[in-house]
């Protein structure tokens, strides 16, 4: 029996070293979520490292996973692609807020077989992606392309089988511009799609894309450039047609904007915004004293955001990130103003 | 087979002395025999990973079912008959799932069952010991360590592009991907399991049988067919099974070449997706309580299934076993 003791005293020891060291130290902060801004973030984060010390722990769960862990406390932020919804933010423990990091855009990449240009309007997305589009050379998508002789041949659509915030930006923009497919379809990170074919991840999608001949679906924007896929032109609300582009993108989001930053800019007002972009966001607490958390450790949260919507915006090109637009950058800079520990603010 | 029988008759009369269920007894007796004390711990030890198992299995089990309770209360059976899966709405019916799981598992083991026995034929009477055998008996173990991930490359590029082939031929939606892709996939996948246990209880057939059956002038056909395939027929079917139960299960390389698609299948040629597709495809993402636990509720419907599926095996295991006295 003492053998047997001695080995549950070893056991339980264990067990306490091992929690003890779960409880990350002060220069340590915790962060799951989205997938998306993931390169970008790691970079950030490792840089910031080299230069301050402090080290992050990033882990690209998706959005949904990091608002579930956010939810728990087991993090200490939480990264998103789409913004919390009303409901949502009622089901936190406590009010939470919404820094915008940088900006993404979803293209429309195609496979057409010695087509190289190819315009979009807002109703032909919409009819293509509910089914009501079948065949290219329809009368709607000709008369779009003047300049192209479009093929007789059946159109394959294809979408994200994953959750993603892709799909939440892509889907936003559909509700947006058509009635039809905001009551048929609506907004999410995963809808039930009316036709069309499923391919898990930015590779499912384009690989999906790439092999089948006569087929488009939507890409992030870092991912079709990197991959140097073609993409399709779309008309914008102002009537223009605008290339994807990260300059287009951040364009798409130099708008008046919210205080809360909980916005959606598909459909831009811009003029020469390209329309289906988005922010993506690192969820925090507002108040930062819970769950027996120091005061240096939300110190060093709050320093962190501070410099990615600053000095951390210059990686954001060089790795296709679309950096945030001016107006974004002092609302953020006001956001992070507002988080506080015990009721005080931690920067002015 | 005498001494057979008297320990049942023994084991039986411990079990009528005491009236608790076996596995307490045997607990019981551990307890109180005496033992040196590394017999003691280590017997301890092995007792205690036994238990372990079985209250792990459990409270996977439990867990499954407490976080699927929101879905569980909001839809009832309905969960099982709805064909519209929609998480803007949160409108979950399971259905389309199952199906497109059954469908592609089931094509699979058709595709599989003449590969695997003929396999299993030839390895465990043909050709026992050779180069040959050596290196087709190595390449099926091989094919049973492949990531799953590496057969939905070669779903991509090899079986999508095939598949396509035939659907321009016949004039239908060129997809390449969908429910007979994912089949074909699956059932190169399946069949090392079916084979390697179909060639091993080939192999315990005893030679005596087979050498009467030879000297009674059967031609190696009729041994086969009159003498190894009655005998191994457990065996084969249960190996069947056992690759079903992975069929039913495999989720990466089925996810890369199905087509994702939550609809009610209606062609083989159609994308579909499956139970373990979907889970994959949407857990990460699902933000609502309902969607996340209607996903949870597809992981317990494959559980139920798959434990159904190994219960079956054992069954049919012990009653087509061919008793020789």
């Amino acid at each position: 029996m003492k053998k047997i003791k001695k080995l549950v005293v070893g056991l339980a020891g264990l067990m306490l070293i091992f929690s003890a060291s779960i409880k990350a130290a002060d220069n340590e902060l915790i962060g799951a979520g989205a997938t998306f801004p993931y390169p970008l973030y790691s970079k950030m984060f490792d840089v910031y490292n080299k230069e301050q010390g402090i080290k992050i722990n990033y882990s690209a769960i998706g959005s949904g996973g990091g608002i579930r862990q956010l939810k728990e406390k087991t993090v200490d932020f939480g990264g998103s692609d789409a913004f919390l919804s009303e409901q949502q933010l009622k089901e936190m423990p406590a009010n939470v807020v919404h820094i915008p990091i940088c900006m993404g855009a979803v293209v429309l990449a195609y496979n057409l077989p010695g087509i190289s240009e190819l315009n979009l309007t807002p109703e032909i997305i919409s009819d293509m992606f509910l089914g009501k589009i079948k065949k290219w050379n329809d009368p709607e998508l000709q008369k779009a392309n003047p300049k192209v002789k479009l093929p007789d041949a059946n159109l394959i659509t294809v979408h994200r089988s994953d959750g993603s915030g892709t799909t939440f930006i892509f889907t936003d923009y559909m509700s947006k511009i058509s009635d039809e497919w905001k009551t048929k379809v609506g907004t999410g990170t995963s809808v039930n799609w009316p036709s069309g074919l499923g391919g898990k991840g930015n590779p499912g999608v384009a690989g999906l894309i790439k092999q089948i001949p006569y087929s488009i679906g939507y890409v992030e924007l870092i991912y079709a450039l990197s991959n140097k896929i073609p993409v399709a032109t779309v008309q914008n609300k102002s009537g223009m047609f605008v290339k994807p582009s990260l300059s287009s993108t951040s364009i798409a989001g130099d708008i008046k904007l919210p205080d809360d930053m909980r916005v959606s800019i598909t459909n831009t007002d811009a003029k020469n915004g390209y329309p289906i972009s988005g922010f993506t966001w690192i969820l925090v607490y507002k108040e930062q004293n819970y769950e027996n958390r120091s005061y240096n450790k939300a110190k060093n949260l709050v320093n962190l955001l501070w410099w990615m919507i600053h000095q951390g915006q210059k990686y954001a090109t060089e790795l296709h990130y679309a950096p945030l637009p001016k107006q974004a950058v002092v609302k953020a800079e006001n956001l992070i103003k507002s988080i506080t520990y015990n009721g005080k603010k931690i920067i002015e | 087979m005498k001494n057979e029988e008297k320990k049942q008759n023994h084991n039986q009369e411990i079990c009528h002395l005491n009236p608790d269920s076996e596995i307490f007894f045997r607990i019981r007796a551990f307890f109180r025999t005496q033992h040196s004390p590394a017999d003691f711990v280590f017997r301890t030890i092995l007792l205690f990973s036994g238990i372990m198992l079985f209250l792990l299995i459990l409270s996977i089990f439990c867990s499954l079912i407490i976080n699927s309770m929101p879905s569980i209360k909001a839809f009832g059976l309905k969960f099982f008959t709805g064909t519209v899966w929609d998480p803007v709405f949160e409108q979950f019916g399971a259905l389309p799932f199952v199906a497109g799981t059954l469908l592609t598992s089931f094509i699979a083991i058709i595709i599989t069952i003449p590969f695997s026995i003929a396999i299993s034929i030839y390895l465990g009477e043909f050709s026992k010991s050779g180069a040959y055998s050596g290196l087709l008996k190595n390449s099926i173990d091989l094919l049973a360590g492949v990531p799953s991930v590496v057969y939905g490359f070669f779903g991509i590029f090899v079986i999508v592009p095939a598949v396509r082939y035939i659907q321009i031929r016949f004039n239908i939606a060129p997809y390449g991907v969908g429910i007979l892709t994912a089949s074909i996939v699956l059932s190169v996948m399946i069949i090392p399991f079916a084979a390697s246990l179909g060639r091993e209880i080939i192999e315990m057939i005893p030679s005596e049988i087979k050498q009467a059956a030879y000297a009674l002038g059967s031609t190696r056909y009729e041994v086969v067919r009159h003498v190894i395939f009655p005998y191994a027929k457990s065996g084969l079917i249960a190996g069947i099974l056992l690759a079903l139960g992975r069929a039913i299960g495999e989720t990466m390389a089925v996810t890369m070449v199905i087509g994702n698609s939550n609809m009610m299948p209606k062609t083989i040629f159609a994308p579909a997706n499956t139970m373990a597709s979907i889970i994959a495809n949407e857990f990460t993402e699902a933000v609502s309580n309902l969607h996340l636990s209607s996903l949870i509720e597809i992981g317990v419907v494959l559980f139920i299934v798959t434990t159904i599926i190994s219960i079956a095996g054992k069954i049919i295991i012990r009653k087509f076993a061919v008793h020789i006295s």
